[in-house]
């Protein structure tokens, strides 16, 4: 099969294919990197000058560019946290047999096929109002004071939020490894003393090693992105408390129209993103060799 | 200690019973085979005395002490998978002494055991390999080695030996043979294949059908077959058996005779037939014979009989190994 004829006509076949792709990502990045040096503001246009790393400087020193890595941060890694463990519950419970589990799986899955602007606004208007959300009326109800969530607590209401988003996907990863598990596997465990506990944490764990790292490669690719769910509910407020890198490259670009800055902005966006990938391919990327 | 009785033991998957009231003693240090053709309920016996599944009424007794409702892991018992079911995420070392690290057994005393099983069964060069990196054969002795180091009250084994390849095969049987003489724990085995049943075996259980047809060692099963089940499934080749006006010769429906005591000539003989294909195996001859108003004959011959395709020959039964059925298949 892999003579060195055939290898050279398959690397002319994809080559097409390849170069498409290169372009499709090389043009736009160059274009932001040869704007992120320029002074261009929307405002004054025709004013656009060569100014270095001036913008740079700008972004990396400006406050709400800390705020906004943490915010990042605790973003990725909540919903990480709470999704991974979340998910393998759920996962458990739904590899259970039980009546009406072939409607229950599709209940589970429904939240991943809502948009993240609906369900945002779903939350905000119908759960976290403080005045005729659901939660304000259940406060109420046992004599409480209302909780303003996206007031007090944006960031973690918008963890909140993503989570419930990327639950259904965790669990479905999580399911088929859990069904992909040899029952022989268990039972040998089982004969061999292992209890309910055990079972989970040296063979069904291990086994879902390799799951787990995929959900969470994923899902660090799109978390790091997280944009509609704040625009939607908390316009990155109140002051940066839910701001992220991306909201800010936002708020930089299209609010104050400081184009060359939001550039600047996204270019620092891209080299952390890699920063996370490396670290992450350190730490985890061995469970998908082998 | 592992003297295991059943009593009265059934068991239904829902509808289906997959085993009717159901009795066996099995004694300490008893190598007992059970066999049958698939779907016989031999495996669905093994694991309702491993306990990985519930009987449905009944009891099982473990060294007098009834077990019926004891989770597996308490039962004393070790089991090998017909899959191994080796932990791939663990050494082999680690594998061998999950078991011991279950039972919160001290380090040394779990490194001692597994050193000690990894001696018995070859495996000390394997030690911090991971089951994916090894062969069939080797595999197949971690599971065991897994077993052994509990020291169990008894073994079960699920058709080990069915995924390895033939000369393989042969090898682990010694083995386990080996294994039994010097632990002399009980161990009970399932299979489907009469060779390992007769090779291994002190007591054979015939099952058919979630039913015992036949106890005994396998020389008694191959004597004395209790009904015509029984003997046709126990000996290779397959016994023959003639129904009919020849049968009604000796006063039964069906006799029966294995194709080691049909004597071949090329002169003379009983009944007189073609040769419709010849095996030759060498120390053997398998001849399969098509004898009119009869199904095709198996008959054996010693050594290298120089008999072809479309000769003709001349087959006498021998009358001291003739096996005499009644209608409904029972031995007469």
């Amino acid at each position: 099969m892999a003579t060195a004829h055939s290898r050279v006509a398959a690397r002319f076949m994809i080559s097409p294919a390849v170069l498409l792709l290169l372009g499709w990502m090389i043009v736009p990045l160059s274009m932001t990197i040869y704007f992120s040096f320029l002074s261009y503001n929307l405002l004054m246009p025709g004013m656009e000058e060569f100014i270095g790393f001036t913008n740079y400087r700008f972004f990396l020193t400006d406050p709400a560019f800390f705020a906004a890595l943490a915010n990042t941060l605790l973003l990725v890694g909540g919903v990480l946290v709470i999704t991974i463990v979340g998910g393998t519950a759920l996962a458990l419970l739904l590899d259970q047999p039980f009546w009406g589990q072939g409607i229950v799986r599709i209940l589970v899955i429904a939240p991943f096929f809502v948009m993240p602007t609906v369900s945002a606004l779903v939350w905000k208007n119908m759960f976290m109002n403080p005045v005729n959300g659901l939660f304000a009326h259940l406060a109420k109800a046992i004599g409480l004071e209302p909780f303003d969530f996206l007031a007090h607590a944006p960031l973690a209401s918008i963890i909140l939020i993503v989570a419930w988003q990327w639950l259904p996907f965790a669990t479905l990863i999580l399911l088929t490894a859990l069904q992909s598990l040899d029952q022989e596997q268990l039972e040998a465990s089982e004969m061999d003393g292992a209890n309910f506990g055990n079972r989970f944490i040296y063979i069904v764990l291990p086994h879902m090693a390799r799951a787990i790292t995929v959900v969470v490669l994923i899902q660090t690719i799109f978390l790091l992105s997280v944009f509609a769910e704040i625009l939607v509910t908390t316009n990155g407020g109140p002051g940066y408390a839910s701001t992220n890198i991306t909201y800010l490259v936002y708020a930089q670009s299209l609010l104050q129209f400081d184009v060359g800055g939001g550039s600047a902005g996204g270019i620092v966006a891209v080299i952390l993103a890699n920063i996370v990938a490396v670290f992450l391919m350190r730490m985890i990327g061995k469970n998908l060799e082998a | 200690m592992g003297k295991i009785s059943l009593k009265n033991v059934t068991k239904a998957f829902g509808e289906a019973m997959v085993i009717p009231s159901l009795d066996l003693e099995i004694e300490d240090g008893e190598f007992v085979v059970f066999v049958g053709p698939s779907g016989c309920g031999k495996s669905t016996l093994l694991r309702l005395i491993a306990g990985l599944e519930d009987v449905t009424s009944g009891v099982i007794e473990i060294d007098g002490r009834d077990a019926t409702e004891v989770p597996p892991a308490r039962r004393g018992l070790a089991m090998v998978f017909q899959s191994y079911a080796l932990y791939p995420h663990m050494s082999v070392r680690k594998n061998i002494a999950f078991p011991l690290k279950m039972a919160k057994m001290d380090a040394a005393e779990q490194e001692r055991r597994v050193t000690s099983a990894a001696k018995i069964l070859n495996l000390t060069d394997y030690l911090d390999r991971r089951p994916g990196q090894l062969s069939g054969g080797q595999r197949q002795r971690v599971a065991i080695g897994r077993a052994i180091v509990r020291e169990p009250a008894a073994f079960l084994f699920d058709e080990p030996l069915s995924n390895l390849d033939a000369a393989l095969r042969v090898n682990m049987r010694l083995e386990i043979s080996e294994l039994h003489q010097s632990l002399a724990t009980t161990m009970i085995y399932v299979t489907h294949d009469q060779v390992e049943a007769m090779t291994m075996a002190d007591k054979i259980v015939v099952l058919h059908a979630g039913r015992i047809e036949q106890v005994g060692s396998p020389l008694d099963l191959y004597r004395s077959p209790a009904n015509r089940f029984v003997a046709g499934f126990i000996g290779s080749p397959k016994m023959n058996f003639i129904s009919g006006a020849e049968a009604g010769k000796h006063g039964a429906h069906t006799i029966g005779i294995r194709p080691e005591h049909l004597a071949l000539s090329t002169t003379e003989g009983a009944w007189q037939g073609k040769v419709a294909v010849a095996e030759h195996l060498g120390s053997d001859t398998f001849l399969y014979v098509n004898v009119n108003g009869m199904d095709p004959l198996t008959v054996r011959t010693q050594g290298e009989a120089g008999i072809h395709h479309g000769d003709t020959v001349y087959i006498s039964p021998d009358a001291e190994h003739l096996h005499r059925f009644d209608a409904s298949g029972k031995t007469i």
